[in-house]
Formats: C-alpha cells, structure tokens, sequence
C-alpha cells in the first residue's frame, strides 16, 4: 500500500458525505428511508471491519455489539424512561463494557478458537435475551414508542420518527464513525495493527505489546458496532432477538467482504450492494439465502478482496 | 412417578441424544481434525440427510421397516456425493485456507437450507419408526426403537474407531493428518483423501439424522443446533480425538437429558455454551486433546 497524502484520503471520504448528504434530497420516498437504514447498517459493518479487516480477527460474534447497543438504548428508554441521548450513550457503554470483557477472554485464543469462542459468546447472549422475556420481550421483540423518540433541545426538538430527521442523523453517525475509522487506521495504532494482521510473532518482537492493542481493536469494534445498534432501536423504533442471532453476525462478515476487507469505505459499498441486491431480487424471488449464498462463495472463490479491495490492488493504490 | 425413574428416563433421554451427537459431532470432529476446515455447514449436512430420509419413506410406501432401511442406506449416499461436489468445486479452489472455507461453507449453509425451504417446505413432517416396539421396565414402558438408535450409533462408532485404527483407509487417513505434505511426498493422494473424509463426514451426519428422524421429525432448520452441539463436543474432547468425542456427546447429552428435565431448557442451554467457551479459553487443545501444533 504505497502512501497516500492526507488531502487526497480526506477530500474522498468527505466527497462520499456529501455524496450522501445530497442524495437525500434526491431519492425517491422509499429509497430514502432504505439509504437510512443502509447507513446506520454500514456502521455496523465499518465496526466489524475494524477488527476483520485491519487486525484480521475472524469474529462471528458481533451481533452481541450490535444486540448491546440495541438493547441497551431500547431498554434505557422503555423501562426506565430515559431520554434519547442518555438511551443512545447507554447502548454505546453497554457494547464498550461487553466488548471490553469478552475481549480479555476470547482474545486468549486464536484463528479458528476465537471465532467459535465469540461465537458461543454470542449465543450466550442470544439465549439470555430469550430467557429473560419479561424483559427484553423474547422472540416477540419491543417497540420503542413514537413519544419516547423526540431528541428536545431547549425549545428545538427533532423527531427522530421523521424521515429527513432520521436519514440526517443516520448521515451523522455515519461521517462520524467514518472519519474517527479512517483517522484510526492512519495513525500510528491503525499500523501496528496492520502490522499485527500481518505477522503478530514479528510485531511481539518489535516490542509491541499485542494483547492491549488487539484487545483495544475489540473495544473499539464493539463500541462502533453498539453505537449502530443503539441508533438502530432510536431510529427505526423496533428491538428484536433476531438481531442477536447467529445469521446478524455473519451478515457484518459479507458486507465487508463483498465490499473489500481493510478499506474505509467497503462496509458502505458492501452494504449498499447487498442490499440493492436482495431488494431487486426479492422482485422476483422470495429465494434471498440462497443469492446470500452464493454471494458469499462466487466472493471467495473469485473476488477475495471484494469490490474496493480489488480496485485499489488495479488502480487507486492510495485509497485507505 | 419417584424421583429415581425420573432420573433414569431423562438418562435415557439424554443417552438417544448422545448417541446421535456422538455420530453427528465425529464426522466434524473428522474434517477438521483431518483437512483443518471449520465445515458451518455441517448442520446442514444433517437436515438434508433428515429431509431426504422424509422423502424416501414416502417414495417407498409399504412397511415402515422397509422404507427406514432404504432411507438409511441412500440419504447419506446422496448427502455424500452432495458434499463431495461441493468439496470439488468450492473448497479444493480455495486451497482450504480455513478462513475462506469457513466463509464458503457459511455459503453452504444458506444455499442448502434455502433449496430445503424452497422444495420441502417450512412444515416439520414425521416419519414412522421402522418398529414401535414398547421394552416394559419395572416402571415405566420405554421405546424400543430409541434403545435400538444407542446400539446402531455404538456399532457404527466402533466401526468407524476400527477403520481409523486397523486399515490402510485409517493409517491414510491420519498420515494426511498429521502431516499432510509428507504423506504427498510419499505418494498419498491428498487431494483424495480430503474428498473422502469431507463426505464422510457429511455421510455421518446424515445417518445421525436418519436415526434420529423417526423421534424428532424433519424439518428445514433442524440443522443449527446440531451444529451447535457438535461444535462444543468437537472443543471439549479435543480435536480429532474419537475418544474425547465420544465422551464429550455422552456427557452433553446427559447433563443437557437431566438439565432440562429438571431445570428450564433455555437456562440449562446458558449454563452448557457458557461453559464450554470457559473451557475453549482456559484450555484450547480441550479435554483429550494434545496441544496443539
């Protein structure tokens, strides 16, 4: 990866915001509301990148990140009666803790162990939410109620159920997490962790302390992947178990691969172009596994890494 | 009823699951121990061999007996060749780097379970049991035919133990193991041998299913638990080790057998995967294994 300045990384990433900032004025009704959706999405899978990507850390626990902040938001608001933002830092806090513990246990394996380590972690997580149904409502899921979804400042609110609010903050959040990425990945912790990835006995011996800083990798992993979920409950107003279950935490895993591993901006692609898919072909078929499937092996026989990997390898070595 | 017959049932209960996850959890135990692939789609492997016992029993009509023997003869040939394509086209391209291969079978498993969705239908069917035999005990009459699913499980385990460690198949087979590129250098058809042992595990987990259909029904997600499962009897009795395999199913099933009975499923479910990642943690190589290379 040759060295890019640090305009040109910057200005495309902010290029892509307001990309997106425009298109909201642009879009249909209906792609609207599935760009918010996308994006909110995308930030799940730019927290998984994180640790896929840049560490090359397998996890096939991430949907318990994403169930944290998801849980921890809606339940704050339903049960307790918090306010947004409180409810959002309370999704956030729980995914830093959760990630921050199952970090300092299952970072003590490796390769294959780690990833039927986090995810036996997160069935746990998965059977908890069941088990405690009274709660957390079981398979049934909650809804978080319109009131309860109204950020007020003084005398402004926003009403976070409100389409061009909704896709604003989406777009926020995003460009948040997007920038505080890429600002990682180019600093000097984002390359002992490429380092790392690359060869971890090599960096031990650089004199790299490389427990903390994968375990710092997970924390920061699992906290963006918490934030997406909170803003998942706060936004869309629905909180379920399916999104803890085993398949949410192996959709993470295609979005960065189909959109390439390692690469700021691959989670949105990824994202984005699944979705496109599976909305044109469920036109036409009820059948999405099975394109789900099949995506998955055509990417690994043939595109192993995915759309934006594959560019910069050809043309635009610079891209971050 | 007392305390002791309740005790006694739900140890037989828990010894039909622990002879169907024994067979269930070696033929992963195999693949991975042997060609170093995380196989996801194992469980899938296990509802097809499930779906198509349904089918074949159907197909056949007659007698119970005879449509079970048929379904137990042909599934996990299908299944087998089944996998055996699937090993050729996807998992030989991917030269099995085990990260790839773990995400090719996730792949695996979505296109096998939506083609089940798709041509079998989201309806759990039942199939008759070859025989309905009821052994009287002093306290309560129990299924003969669940009994005769621990004996046929116990056979077929310790013919599988006397192949690995009597014949020429077993030696090739734990050469390619141990260590894969001296076995090719002495002229040992890996690539072969990796085909094989990929559809024998499927094969396996298609009988278990098999057996197990007659008592649990087919249905199109019946295949995640015991991925699942397997995957935590596989961890605790350490890699490739029969043994540890086979003690392993025998204490998940009983403990998950007497849990449930006597506790909620959902917590005792808790309890076992929380374990069991303590036991990956604290000791990777598992109970039986040796450390790892």
């Amino acid at each position: 990866m040759s060295e890019a300045s640090p305009a040109k990384a910057y200005g495309l990433h902010l290029g892509v915001i307001a990309l997106l900032f425009v298109l909201s004025f642009l879009l249909p009704e209906y792609y609207h509301g599935l760009l918010a959706r996308i994006m909110v999405l995308a930030v799940f899978a730019t927290g998984y990148n994180m640790l896929f990507g840049y560490v090359g850390l397998l996890s096939l626990g991430h949907a318990m990140f994403f169930a944290a902040g998801l849980y921890g938001a809606g339940l704050a608001v339903i049960h307790l009666g918090w306010n947004v933002p409180a409810a959002f830092a309370a999704g956030i806090a729980c995914g830093a803790v959760l990630s921050l513990a199952i970090g300092l246990l299952a970072l003590r394996t490796t390769g294959v162990a780690f990833m039927i380590v986090t995810m036996m972690f997160a069935q746990v997580s998965y059977l908890i939410i069941l088990y405690f149904a009274t709660w957390t409502g079981g398979d049934q899921g909650m809804v978080v109620p319109q009131p309860a979804r109204i950020l007020t400042f003084g005398a402004t609110s926003l009403d976070l159920t409100n389409p061009t609010v909704r896709y604003m903050t989406a777009l926020a959040l995003f460009s948040i997490v997007l920038l505080v990425t890429l600002a990682i990945v180019r600093s000097r912790y984002g390359r002992v962790l490429v380092a790392i990835r690359e060869n971890e006995e090599r960096t031990k011996m650089l004199g790299y302390d490389t427990f903390s800083n994968k375990l710092a990798a997970v924390v920061v992993s699992g906290t963006i992947c918490a934030a997406s979920g909170a803003a998942y409950a706060l936004l869309f107003g629905y909180v379920g178990s399916s999104f803890a279950s085993v398949q949410y935490s192996i959709l993470p895993l295609l979005w960065v691969l189909l959109g390439g591993a390692a690469t700021t901006l691959g989670p949105l692609i990824g994202t984005l172009f699944m979705y496109y898919v599976i909305d044109v072909s469920s036109g036409y078929t009820s059948a999405y596994l099975l394109i789900v499937g099949v995506a998955l092996i055509l990417l690994v026989l043939f595109f192993p890494k995915g759309i934006l990997g594959s560019i910069r390898q050809r043309w635009l070595e610079w891209l971050p | 009823m007392h305390f002791g017959p309740h005790l006694l049932l739900a140890a037989l209960e828990g010894l039909v699951t622990s002879a169907v996850l024994a067979l269930t959890a070696l033929g992963l135990s195999l693949v991975f121990g042997v060609m170093r692939v995380v196989n996801v789609a194992h469980g899938e492997f296990f509802m097809l061999g499930a779906v198509l016992a349904w089918a074949i029993t159907t197909a056949i009509g007659g007698h119970p007996a005879l449509g079970f023997l048929a379904a137990l003869v042909i599934a996990p040939l299908i299944v087998g060749a089944i996998a055996l394509v699937a090993e050729r086209l996807v998992l030989r391209r991917l030269n099995y780097n085990p990260e790839a291969t773990i995400v090719a079978t996730i792949g695996m498993l979505y296109i096998i379970q939506q083609l089940a969705l798709t041509f079998y239908g989201p309806e759990a069917r039942p199939v008759e049991p070859p025989f309905s035999y009821r052994i009287l005990l002093p306290w309560f009459g129990y299924s003969g035919y669940k009994l005769s699913v621990i004996a046929t499980s116990a056979l077929l385990l310790i013919a599988t133990w006397l192949v690995l460690t009597r014949t020429r198949i077993g030696l090739v087979m734990r050469s390619t193991q141990y260590d894969s590129e001296t076995a090719q250098a002495f002229g040992i058809p890996v690539g072969r041998v990796y085909a094989g042992v990929f559809a024998l595990g499927a094969m396996l987990a298609a009988i278990a299913a098999v057996l197990i259909v007659p008592i649990s029904q087919a249905h199109y997600l019946m295949g995640q638990d015991p991925l699942l499962l397997s995957f935590i009897v596989v961890i605790i009795g350490g890699l490739g080790s029969l043994r540890g395999t086979v003690v392993a199913a025998v204490l998940i099933g009983m403990s998950d057998g007497i849990i449930s009975m006597f506790f909620s499923p959902t917590l005792a479910k808790i309890i076992a995967t929380l374990l069991v990642a303590m036991v990956l943690v604290f000791r990777p190589q598992g109970l039986f294994g040796t450390a790892s290379r």
